[in-house]
């Protein structure tokens, strides 16, 4: 295709590719259990074993593969923020077309809603939705998904207007077009470059705050592993396993670090204006 | 003698390799003291891009001057060589000895400074002058360009002042340093037809009483006739033919220029008005389109709580009727309310009052669904880029609940070929196409439901002028073939002139002269229609005085409940009225 193609041309855009190609890999294989050992089951006699042969990461304080344990978590966490990000995009692009196209008091009302869910830090709002409705995966899921809904809303908007104001919408109004054709037609299919970045560098938030979550205990649960949580269980034993914090540390650093490469190279690679004039 | 500029064999490209590219291909000319040459040309010929490599501020856009010599002669008669120049040395040569006017007046002031800082800043840089001393050259500038009232005016920014105005301004920034040399890009191309005119005179004026050199560019070759000395066709990156203006006018030997000078549409007061299609108003025969008395007005409100106080009235009581197979150009200056008219029988905005009635074309089941479509005036901004140009044509279809079979792929196919596009067009894209062609798409949509009216708002005003000669052709062979009736909206006199069967002259929100558009360009009645068409450009008339006209268009906004006097017409001829004046 050609946009992968393009990605794989772009500098950092072939690096965060090559990471998120990775992470996707390794989220998948620990998805569908497909580990070196058992992510819960617990090797009692192997307790905090240092990295070797057997165990690539040592384990744990349960004698737990450190290492399944990772491949899991970084299913359960991507798991969490794609889909939360898919209802941040879902609802941030259906708010902000209402907004910019509805116009006068819908879109007062919209944004100024969007602002005071804007106005709380992002991992404040989402503990307090955690905190009221109970700790989960599928709560953390809305939770981030509201936390995100408002930057999509803006994004969507901002160009919303402009794109209404275009004349190829007027004209389309002139042959009597259905609104929804010409929310779909011409201003959602103009939009798809701009949401496409915003998703990849989403990704990236979404991630963190999961892990915040999971590392406050509010997100994903024990038994079940998850990056925030495994940083979490790593706290006491910093000295005396620092292979417990060091690999899900990296892990989320480095995911973050490619989803926003990734990001800027779509950035550059859908801007119009980049593209090269057309012969 | 030494000339003032000496440009010879001057290339200029862009892009990483600009010996590849290069836009500026070879072209040479000499400027003596006190002369003004115009350089006319197509938009890509180049004209731009040698105007700005004069002063280097290509530099800043891209562009690499890769070959050829450029010499100015300096107040003291040293020569010096603008292509080694360093960028330090440049910066006393601009604004001190090469001043320079753009197209944009409204994006080329800083919109949050005062005008009076904007001049002042000229001579900060280069005299040296401060506080009050820099406010009274400030003030002496604006008195030079006939600004009324200009210790007033410095007080303000640029979003309080019209576009002629800021014209003003921007050419007393220019000459606030006495430059002996001013480059103007084009203008006046932003700026309606009378104060074009204003403009134009003004420049005349300045350039008489400083004895400086002028590089006036263009690509309207009618304008250089009041201006310029000597003329320089440019195309592609060349020039074609240059000479003295009279030589070139009268007796262009390349065809190119030969081109320009007569396909182009010239303003020719009324002599070349279309004969066919005389109107018939016979009661047997209904009008295509009928407006009554329309008005449409905007409230003006203070806060989103307070109740209006008043209301732009941007169309004030306008009745006309539209025969099938008839052309009427609704014409006059931007702020009129001639586009507003368009929109409001469009549907697009809503009218405050007033009734229209769409005439039925053909009793049979061939008419269409809305009888009534548009063209827009921007052709890049009127078709969506993500969508291919099947899906653009079938839009209006899809629109008014049809589907897209096999009946509608002939339609489309019949359509694309009859307004002159390849067949293969229907997979591609809007960027593919360029801007006549564009504009021809746009025609195609706007035909794809067989409408009766076609509404044309401004359709060839942004198109290059052999460009817009084509596409002229091309709506009036359409008119011909399918009957149609045009409601064509435009400022531009010469363009008016070959397609206008009637003409309406629009001022203020009402029409103030209607009638026969051979009649109406012959012989105006009503002031301002005179006043615009002597305002239009020719090629006749060379070095011709205008008198500088400062008066403003009246405000638009009145308040709550005022009611426009009715009107008064007088009739001049079978098909000629015009509004009383008081």
């Amino acid at each position: 295709m050609r946009i992968l193609r393009a990605i794989f041309s772009h500098g950092s855009g072939r690096i965060g590719g090559i990471i998120v190609s990775v992470y996707l890999l390794v989220a998948i294989l620990g998805m569908l259990g497909l580990t070196p050992h058992n992510p819960i089951t617990q090797y009692r006699v192997d307790r905090l074993h240092a990295p070797n042969g057997a165990y690539w990461m040592g384990t744990d304080l349960f004698g737990r593969d450190v290492a399944s344990r990772l491949m899991a978590g970084v299913g359960q966490s991507f798991t969490v923020a794609f889909f939360s990000v898919a209802f941040a995009t879902l609802a941030g692009t259906v708010l902000g077309l209402a907004a910019a196209w509805l116009g006068r008091r819908w879109d007062g009302v919209l944004m100024r809603i969007m602002d005071v869910l804007l106005a709380f830090p992002a991992i404040l709002l989402a503990l307090l939705i955690v905190t009221v409705a109970g700790p989960g995966t599928w709560t953390s899921v809305v939770a981030i998904g509201i936390v995100y809904t408002p930057i999509f809303t803006r994004v969507v908007r901002g160009p919303a207007l402009s794109l209404k104001a275009r004349e190829f919408v007027d004209a389309a109004r002139t042959f009597g077009s259905s609104s929804s054709y010409i929310v779909t037609r011409h201003l959602l299919l103009n939009l798809v470059a701009p949401l496409t970045v915003q998703v990849t560098l989403a990704l990236a938030w979404a991630l963190l705050t999961e892990a915040g979550l999971s590392f406050l205990g509010l997100g994903t649960q024990p038994p079940a592993a998850s990056l925030g949580l495994m940083l979490s269980d790593s706290r006491n034993l910093m000295e005396t396993a620092p292979w417990l914090m060091i690999f899900p540390g990296l892990a989320i650093m480095i995911s973050i670090l490619g989803f926003n490469l990734l990001g800027d190279a779509l950035r550059d690679i859908l801007d119009p204006k980049m593209r090269r004039a057309p012969a | 003698m030494i000339p003032l500029l000496s440009v010879s064999d001057l290339r200029v490209g862009f892009g990483r390799n600009p010996q590849a590219n290069e836009v500026v291909r070879g072209v040479s000319f000499d400027l003596a003291d006190g002369e003004t040459l115009a350089i006319v040309g197509e938009s890509g010929s180049g004209k731009s891009v040698t105007a700005l490599s004069i002063n280097r501020l290509i530099d800043f856009g891209g562009g690499r001057i890769t070959g050829g010599a450029m010499k100015l002669k300096r107040a003291d008669s040293s020569v010096f060589d603008l292509i080694t120049a360093t960028e330090p040395q440049l910066t006393g040569i601009r604004g001190a000895e090469i001043g320079m006017i753009f197209q944009e007046p409204m994006t080329s002031l800083n919109p949050v400074l005062t005008i009076g800082r904007q001049i002042e800043e000229s001579f900060r840089l280069h005299r040296e002058l401060t506080g009050r001393q820099a406010t009274a050259a400030a003030k002496d500038a604006l008195d030079r360009v006939r600004i009324p009232d200009a210790e007033r005016l410095l007080k303000y920014t640029p979003n309080q002042l019209s576009g002629g105005m800021l014209q003003r301004v921007m050419i007393a920034i220019a000459l606030a340093c006495n430059p002996r040399l001013l480059i103007a890009d084009e203008p006046t191309t932003a700026l309606d037809v009378t104060v074009q005119a204003q403009i134009m005179a003004l420049l005349a004026e300045l350039k008489r009483e400083t004895g400086m050199s002028m590089i006036f560019i263009t690509h309207d070759i009618g304008l250089v006739a009041g201006i310029a000395d000597r003329v320089m066709v440019m195309q592609n990156g060349q020039a074609v033919e240059q000479g003295e203006l009279n030589q070139i006018l009268d007796n262009a030997q390349q065809p190119y220029t030969q081109h320009l000078l007569q396909d182009v549409p010239h303003f020719a007061n009324g002599s070349a008005t279309r004969a066919d299609g005389q109107r018939d108003t016979g009661a047997a025969k209904e009008p295509a389109l009928k407006v009554d008395n329309l008005v449409v007005r905007f409230p003006l409100k203070s806060s989103f709580f307070s109740r209006a106080t008043g209301a732009v009235h941007a169309v004030d009581g306008v009745d006309f009727d539209l025969m099938p197979g008839e052309t009427l150009a609704i014409v006059g200056e931007s702020g009129s309310g001639k586009s507003t008219t368009a929109r409001a029988v469009l549907g697009l905005v809503r009218s405050t009052r007033g009734s229209f009635s769409v005439g039925v074309r053909k009793a049979s089941a061939e008419q269409s669904a809305l009888p009534v479509q548009m063209v827009f005036q921007n052709p890049y901004a009127s078709l969506n880029p993500r969508l291919s140009i099947e899906s653009i044509l079938a839009e209006p279809v899809i629109a008014t609940g049809g589907r897209v079979n096999a009946e509608t792929q002939a339609r489309m196919a019949t359509l694309l070929e009859r307004v002159g596009l390849p067949k293969n067009s229907l997979e591609r894209y809007p960027h593919e196409f360029s801007g006549g062609q564009r504009q021809r798409l746009c025609i195609a949509r706007a035909l794809m439901l067989n409408p009766s009216v076609v509404v044309l708002d401004e359709a060839v005003s942004a198109l290059d002028v052999s460009v817009q000669a084509k596409v002229l052709e091309l709506l009036v062979d359409l008119q011909r073939e399918f009957g149609l009736a045009y409601l064509f909206i435009s400022h531009d006199m010469a363009v008016v002139e070959r397609i206008a069967h009637r003409i309406a002259v629009i001022y203020a929100g009402q029409i103030v002269e209607i009638g026969d558009a051979t009649s109406v360009l012959s012989k105006p009645q009503h002031s301002y229609t005179k006043k615009l068409i002597a305002a239009v450009p020719t090629i006749d008339r060379r070095h011709e005085h205008f008198e500088l006209d400062t008066r403003q268009v009246p405000s638009l906004v009145r308040p709550q409940g005022y009611e426009p006097a009715p009107a008064r017409w007088e009739q001049f001829g079978a098909d000629h009225m015009a509004r009383a004046e008081v």
